[in-house]
């Protein structure tokens, strides 16, 4: 009974998991192309501490930081009819359905929650875009119209956060239903007059866009996110010619009229609530009451990094 | 003259044989060659027959854009009178890719809004191929407003590749306007019933035809997205549009089967394009029966029946 006779033989797949590690302590932003510490990206929703490009925050660490001590309840959504077409193309829709499942470890492209923000009492939904691209099956029409059910039911406002390629193809036709069916979550919302607040993230494209994400009451998008109908590729294709810089970006909605504002991610939470707030006829939230912001201080603070020379 | 889509090319063959036979025994009165062309006749509408008795969800995808199909401007012209084109979406301009009016049909007035795809290449270009831009969709929801608050009736015909992906377009939010255009379909308190007469392609289909009643013309498509997109984005081929047609179910008959549609208008033998006035005909047969039995209801029945229709709708798959 010594170590030598109780060895275990290491695993192959130890050996090799274990080589994984390391890669993701180190996240590249893709717009400056600095290496970011995973603690320190994670602490910054996921936005780059050196050029505040938004990356993709999945819908629980976003439910996580919005709602009050990160307490949320899920709201539970009727599952739909599976692989309804049966479609089948180089893999058959199911194994992409348990890969993404596997790879995310969440059951579908959308999440519903209900908690308070700034004490506020609201119900959320996020779309995944590690999720098959973010994209509008059954589920996802299931779980808006659970969502604004869930809403009215108890009076609250929707917040809704959007990122999808579009339609899921692998559901065919009724993928493209879910246009009209999330259009009806939200006249149901309409009708109880209840707020229904947008938040577009990098990317909302296609028929996601031509839905539900372009009836908000409100629309705030976070900074430089594509948002469309046709992507910047296909129309490139039709018009052949370049599109201007920026095009389809946020800020260029923004300029067009299509949404109300532009918001960083850190500044999101109370915007949500002083919009909210005051839509429901609520006084102004006790800031003293809520969890201390991190913002940074205002005065500008000196800027350590060396500037690029021009 | 007749155009023939790439499978109908050995029927193109017999008829043009007996075409030729005829014209020769036009040119000298000797010959006489009409049991032969009769033979040919025969031949040829068997083969017809064999060929649209079963046609591969592709093949009906051609049949559905075929150039010789009845149009929008066809229907409005047969089937209703006293048609009163309305214009413009009062912001910005006047799409020509939709249009739309008041018209009577058998009498009944109603606001007739669809799809125009042109039929030649000047009409064609003026029209955007059916491709309409966020005006188009707006003159819609302006019409449809208009409809509801005199109590007419609203009939759309659907025959679009999709909503136009241009510079432009997204700049004056398209994705908006079909939004809007949706959401009007579903607001409003008079009967809406559409018919997909040709090509149903995508968001730029459904802002027009989340109706109380839809029907589709037999060899007419309704999809998500274009085989060739999706063969495109699935498969990173363009060519395996034939799997990507099978795959996506988006023939008539699937899309009754999964209760995404109510009614199917057959065709003529061949296709709409062979016998123009049967097919516009039957259209506007299965109208005036969608708008009958819709016409007992009241306002909030007629909402609350939309939306209840769509919020269902997906419930059934279909059979393994």
């Amino acid at each position: 009974m010594n170590w030598i006779s109780n060895y275990v033989r290491p695993k192959i797949n130890s050996l090799f998991s274990r080589r994984e590690v390391p890669e993701n302590l180190w996240t590249k932003c893709p717009e400056c192309g600095t290496m970011l510490f995973h603690r320190e990206l994670a602490d910054n929703l996921n936005v780059c501490t050196n050029c505040d490009h938004h990356m993709q925050l999945v819908p629980r660490d976003r439910f996580t930081a919005l709602f009050d001590n990160g307490v949320f309840v899920e709201v539970e959504v009727p599952l739909p009819t599976a692989d309804p077409l049966h479609f089948r193309d180089q893999k058959k829709y199911p194994e992409r359905l348990k890969a993404a499942q596997k790879q995310t470890g969440e059951k579908e492209a959308m999440l519903v929650a209900e908690g308070e923000i700034g004490r506020t009492p609201i119900v959320a939904a996020a779309q995944d875009f590690s999720f098959m691209a973010g994209s509008m099956g059954m589920y996802v029409g299931n779980a808006i119209i659970a969502a604004a059910e869930r809403a009215v039911e108890l009076k609250r406002p929707l917040i809704l956060f959007s990122a999808a390629g579009g339609a899921r193809m692998q559901e065919g036709i009724l993928s493209l239903m879910q246009m009209p069916r999330t259009t009806v979550a939200v006249e149901m919302l309409r009708d109880a007059g209840l707020p229904y607040i947008v938040v577009l993230t990098h990317p909302t494209t296609g028929g996601v866009t031509a839905s539900y994400a372009m009836l908000g009451d409100v629309h705030i998008a976070e900074p430089n996110a594509l948002i469309c109908f046709a992507g910047p590729r296909v129309i490139e294709q039709t018009i052949r010619e370049k599109l201007p810089e920026g095009f389809q970006r946020a800020e260029y909605l923004l300029d067009h009229g299509m949404l109300d504002r532009v918001t960083h991610r850190r500044d999101m939470k109370l915007e949500l609530v002083t919009i909210t707030r005051m839509l429901m006829g609520l006084p102004p939230a006790v800031m003293g009451d809520l969890p201390p912001p991190d913002l940074p201080a205002e005065e500008p603070e000196p800027t350590p990094e060396p500037k690029a020379a021009e | 003259m007749q155009s023939y889509l790439e499978f109908e090319k050995p029927l193109a063959e017999i008829e043009g044989k007996a075409e030729e036979l005829r014209a020769m025994a036009r040119a000298s009165a000797e010959m006489d060659v009409e049991k032969e062309a009769v033979a040919l006749d025969k031949k040829a509408a068997q083969l017809l027959k064999d060929l649209y008795k079963d046609l591969t969800p592709w093949r009906k995808a051609q049949v559905a854009r075929h150039p010789g199909r009845p149009h929008c401007k066809d229907y409005i012209e047969r089937l209703f009178t006293e048609y009163t084109p309305l214009a413009g979406d009062r912001n910005f301009a006047d799409d020509h890719a939709i249009m739309g009016g008041l018209a009577r049909l058998n009498g009944r007035a109603v606001m007739v809004i669809g799809h125009e795809k042109g039929q030649d290449t000047q009409s064609r270009i003026e029209r955007n191929f059916g491709m309409a831009r966020p005006e188009g969709y707006r003159k819609a929801i302006r019409l449809m407003d208009l409809a509801d608050r005199f109590g007419v009736p609203v009939v759309t015909l659907v025959d679009t590749p999709g909503a136009y992906p241009g510079k432009g377009a997204e700049e004056r939010g398209q994705s908006e306007a079909i939004a809007r255009s949706t959401e009007k379909c579903l607001k409003i308190g008079v009967p809406l019933v559409s018919v997909i007469i040709g090509e149903g392609g995508s968001g730029g289909a459904v802002a027009l035809a989340t109706a109380n009643r839809v029907a589709m013309l037999e060899h007419s498509i309704y999809s998500v997205i274009s085989p060739e997109g999706c063969a495109s984005i699935l498969w990173k081929d363009a060519e395996k549009m034939r799997e990507a047609a099978e795959a996506l179910r988006l023939t008539a008959q699937d899309l009754h089967k999964l209760g995404v549609i109510d009614r199917i208008i057959a065709e003529p033998t061949g296709g709409a394009q062979r016998d123009r006035a049967a097919a516009i005909d039957s259209v506007g047969a299965c109208i005036e029966d969608m708008l009958a039995k819709l016409s007992g209801l009241g306002r909030d029945d007629l909402i609350r029946e939309r939306r209840k229709k769509f919020l269902n709708m997906g419930g059934k798959g279909l059979a393994a």
